[in-house]
């Protein structure tokens, strides 16, 4: 039975500092980090406790050593903030992990709302460089030098579904769900097919279908096991095949159809087999096609495009939900869901105000018609990744938003609020609340859990394994009733 | 050298806006009413001075984009780009 979407993105940015080619990044991650202040921010502690990396989805345990940080590097590199977001170091990227929502378009307010403290940091950080020296951040996956960085999705899911389930059916959903997610990319990586433009920024990098590990033989389905919430009912679908994408529209259907299609999953709606024969094979084919129409080899003979593939799904959901009553939001991403199909089918130019890696062609194509260049000028690198430029006067994608040429789903206004306020609706609203409040009484925080130094007694650790409890509904009158973090400590055992 | 014709393309886009109310959707595909459906505008005739006033409304607002890009683009593509390294990346 599908449990709600609850969802969240990590994304880790790129970062380096123009004027000085030898600059350190993990310090620079660090400056980035602690130069952006929240008034009640104390010294709080990340809780790694609970977290298990090495726990596999299929059922066992990894022999490795889980990386934790001593107490002082820990709270230089961790931030948690009073929207409910983790903002904090992860090796060499800063990261952004938004908020606990319980629908996409939130989703997207939240992960734009990243996007904006990442810029405020990242200004700040800068008045404290030597002179010439600036510190610029990308939301992107790959250097073009063969090094790839993540963003990764995550959705509740109901444990109770096999996760071999999960799996037969996300393996051709993921391969072709790039022909409406890709944010695209100049030329190829990692041994790949040479090619002047692809779809995806991380197909290149994906050797294998199903594993645990994130960084080396990327699986395009990742087994990480750490559901952050209460294990006997949840999993937390933890997903690394996607891309960075700055644009709404693109945000929008990423998480909102995976969403849909995860639900399908769980209530058994995914009734035909679309299993590729080569599912790693085929995630590069597909993005190595901006024209959108390799067929792909089934595992029963047949050959689809990305489109057909897609189609099936499309016409599974539309199945699935016409006995259903949806929110707005779920018709809203079924429609549009269907219109990209449809104009992919015909030209997917037709995008190019909607979908990443269109815009981002049509516009590289522009300037090299006008300026007769080719793929391989270094101009056309440039314009690759200065897409992902987080400087508002820079960044091409803000130049396309300002010129009106990026379809919008969400409002300025509506990302502002998201910058210092919790969603309502889930577990990161009393996570908020708690360090707006008690900031400076909060020992250590996780996703699933908030502990309090109070007068000097021994801490005190309130368990979260609910995502949908410690909103605004159930927590109101408690941190109303509870001025200081010892009077939440002592309501809450009454 | 290659050179790849956006413009061309992009007047193809203009057929394609044009065209595509003719089009026959897949009778087994259930209807869902779509919003902000900006692509396809019922209505718009197809005569040929159109379509070519629309071909060059689309390249001076291509020349304009273009334009603008030029002027916040950073200076010395090649190596700014040959410095944009990225270690250590999930």
């Amino acid at each position: 039975m599908a449990v709600p979407k609850v969802m969240g993105t990590e994304v880790e940015y790129g970062i380096t500092v123009k004027g000085d080619p030898d600059f350190d990044p993990i310090s620079s991650c660090v400056l980035l980090v602690n130069a952006y202040r929240e008034d009640q921010a104390g010294d709080i502690l990340w809780d790694y406790d609970q977290e298990n990396p090495l726990a596999d989805a299929r059922g066992f345990q990894v022999d490795g050593e889980k990386y934790t940080p001593n107490q002082q590097e820990n709270i230089a590199r961790n931030k948690t903030l009073m929207n409910g977001a983790r903002y904090y170091v992860d090796h060499a990227h800063p990261e952004y992990s938004c908020p606990e929502v319980t629908n996409v378009r939130e989703l997207v307010i939240h992960e734009k709302a990243g996007e904006r403290i990442l810029e405020a940091s990242r200004r700040e950080a800068n008045a404290l460089l030597p002179p010439g020296a600036q510190l610029l951040i990308y939301k992107n996956n790959s250097d073009r030098k063969g090094n790839s960085y993540g963003s990764h999705e995550n959705y509740l899911m109901d444990r109770r579904t096999p996760f071999k389930q999960i799996v037969e059916h996300l393996l051709p959903f993921f391969v072709s769900r790039q022909i409406y997610c890709g944010a695209g990319k100049v030329g190829s990586e990692n041994r790949g097919h040479s090619v002047d433009y692809q779809i995806s920024q991380r197909a290149d990098f994906f050797e294998t279908e199903v594993a645990l590990d994130t960084m080396v033989k990327r699986p395009i389905i990742n087994t990480r096991d750490e559901p952050h919430a209460d294990r006997e009912k949840y999993r937390r679908l933890h997903v690394i095949v996607g891309d960075a994408n700055l644009s709404e529209y693109t945000i929008y259907l990423r998480n909102g159809v995976t969403a849909l299609i995860l639900s399908m999953i769980e209530d058994g709606a995914i009734k035909k087999s679309l299993s590729l024969r080569d599912p790693v094979k085929a995630i590069k084919e597909a993005s190595h096609d901006p024209g959108c129409r390799v067929r792909l080899q089934l595992d029963d003979g047949k050959k689809m495009s990305a489109v057909e593939l897609q189609k099936e799904f499309l016409e599974m959901a539309l199945a699935y939900t016409s006995s259903r009553s949806l929110d707005v939001v779920t018709k809203d991403v079924i429609a549009r869901w269907q219109h990209v199909l449809e104009c992919l089918a015909r030209d997917p130019m037709e995008l190019h105000e909607k979908i990443d890696w269109v815009m981002k062609k049509a516009m590289i194509e522009s300037f090299m018609e006008r300026k007769q260049l080719d793929w391989d000028s270094p101009q056309v690198g440039l314009l690759d990744l200065q897409y992902h430029d987080l400087r508002p006067d820079k960044g091409l994608y803000y130049l396309l938003e300002r010129q009106g040429r990026a379809e919008r789903i969400v409002t300025d206004e509506e990302i502002a609020a998201a910058v210092h306020n919790p969603p309502r609706d889930t577990r990161a609203y009393f996570r908020g609340e708690c360090l707006r409040r008690y900031g400076s009484a909060v020992f250590g925080v996780n996703w699933d859990a908030i502990s309090f130094g109070v007068n000097g007694e021994p801490i005190k650790r309130i368990l979260m394994a609910e995502p949908l409890k410690g909103t605004k509904v159930y927590v109101e009158d408690l941190l109303t009733s509870s001025p200081t973090a010892a009077d939440l400590v002592r309501n809450l055992r009454t | 050298m290659r050179h790849h014709n956006a413009t061309r393309r992009l007047a193809n886009h203009a057929d394609a806006e044009c065209f595509a109310v003719f089009t026959a959707s897949d009778s087994t595909q259930k209807q869902v009413p779509r919003k902000g459906d900006s692509d396809e505008q019922p209505g718009e005739g197809g005569g040929p001075q159109k379509l070519a006033k629309r071909g060059k409304e689309l390249k001076d607002s291509m020349d304009a984009l273009v334009d603008e890009i030029d002027e916040v683009l950073e200076e010395n593509a090649e190596e700014f780009v040959k410095n944009y390294v990225q270690r250590g990346g999930q």
